[in-house]
């Protein structure tokens, strides 16, 4: 139970990771060409401490490629929100301040965790985060009060993804097996915390907080966006096809 | 036994970083001890970003440098307490410094809406600005002098 709590957190650090990494390349500028795969590379590597973990308590002999590789898209268990496509740069920003914005206060929440590893990879991703906060936070910031163009498009990304945002805060059964054994954060407890920061940032940005939104969630029950699967055949397929390969 | 494990330390510190060659093992901070254990050398270094390129190399290079010495050694990743860049040597910033890159300044972690006052390393100049958040690596940021118009890498504070 509690090593699939922890394939939750995994998935969706591997799977906004390779979202990020889609960058590379097509950028808007050399920075951010720079940024989002420095991003990408932070969230991939807490990914692979968790996918480590999560193997050793499963017991089965399972370890990070094992999970990441060899596993559908009905096996995975990230929210949808980080498997949305990137949209545009205002929509990944969006999408990336949403995230950070709850990661923090999470990973802040699990360095004290009742499980050593954790607290490990918690202490080492909390402060990786926190640029990746500042980062989004500064970029919905200057388009929200930008342009007309770059206000309007981040509006449309709100409208887009802000349905997505309630599933951060929804714990499976496998999370509360793991929230009571004090090994993970409970997710409902963050919610003051991202509430207190996305407000902070859209009231700079000028944007408007959607109200009444119907939460969209199924992530964690494996019943994913059809991107997701697009997503994972990029992803794995040197992987499935050359079995056993290394470099 | 103390002894040779002074040797090995000091072995296993003199390695240089892969990205930056000018700061070693033992200036950046990461070499979190070494010890004997059931007749094997164990080098435990800590990692400086979760998803840094540079980790698994830096662990080659300390075991290929300990096995070039004669001494076959297992390295063990430790990831708690997690790095900082705090423990970067006195010696370790000056050397990024002469380098061209600005040491990390105390206290500068991030936080929204606030940053550190970074000086600039080639002329000393605290009117400086950043670029970008993320530089060349993780582990820096890009920054523009005001005063002499270079352009200069920040080794952020985490």
């Amino acid at each position: 139970m509690v090593h699939e709590a922890l394939l939750e957190v995994a998935d969706d650090c591997l799977v906004l990771g390779h979202r990020l990494s889609e960058w590379c390349g097509h950028a808007p500028m050399l920075e951010e060409d720079l940024a989002l795969p420095n991003m990408a590379l932070d969230l991939i590597g807490a990914a692979r401490g968790l996918y480590a973990r999560a193997g050793e308590i499963e017991g089965r002999g399972r370890g990070e490629d094992d999970f990441a590789y060899f596993r559908g898209e009905r096996e995975y268990r990230n929210c949808l929100l980080v498997e949305r496509p990137n949209g545009d740069f205002a929509a990944t920003m969006l999408r990336q301040l949403y995230f950070a914005a709850f990661m923090e206060p999470y990973w802040r929440a699990a360095m004290s965790s009742a499980d050593e590893a954790l607290r490990g990879i918690a202490g080492k991703a909390v402060k990786e985060v926190a640029y990746h906060v500042r980062h989004a936070g500064e970029w919905v910031i200057r388009l929200g009060d930008g342009t007309e163009e770059s206000a309007a498009r981040l509006a449309r990304a709100v409208d887009a993804l802000h349905r997505y945002t309630g599933e951060l805060f929804e714990s499976s059964l496998a999370a509360r097996a793991a929230e009571a054994a004090g090994v993970l954060p409970v997710r409902a407890e963050i919610y003051a915390d991202w509430d207190r920061l996305i407000g902070t940032v859209f009231a700079e940005a000028r944007l408007t907080l959607p109200d009444g939104v119907h939460m969209q969630s199924g992530g964690r029950a494996g019943l994913h966006g059809e991107d997701l699967g697009h997503l994972l055949a990029e992803m794995q397929s040197v992987a499935r096809v050359h079995r056993g390969a290394v470099w | 036994m103390s002894g040779d494990l002074t040797h090995v330390a000091e072995i296993a510190g003199s390695v240089p970083d892969p990205e930056i060659p000018v700061v070693t093992v033992a200036d950046l901070g990461i070499l979190r001890g070494v010890a004997e254990e059931e007749g094997k050398i164990v080098v435990r270094l800590s990692p400086t970003y979760s998803g840094c390129p540079a980790v698994v190399a830096i662990e080659l290079a300390v075991e290929a440098a300990l096995r070039e010495a004669g001494i076959e050694a297992r390295i063990e990743r430790v990831l708690a307490p997690a790095w900082t860049t705090d423990w970067i040597s006195a010696e370790g910033r000056e050397k990024l410094r002469a380098y061209g890159i600005a040491p990390p300044v105390a206290g500068g972690r991030a936080s929204l809406f606030t940053a550190p006052v970074v000086a600039c390393p080639r002329c000393g100049s605290e009117a400086t600005e950043r670029v970008s958040e993320f530089g060349s690596t993780a582990c820096k940021a890009l920054y523009r002098c005001s005063e002499c118009s270079e352009p200069f890498d920040y080794f952020k504070c985490i």
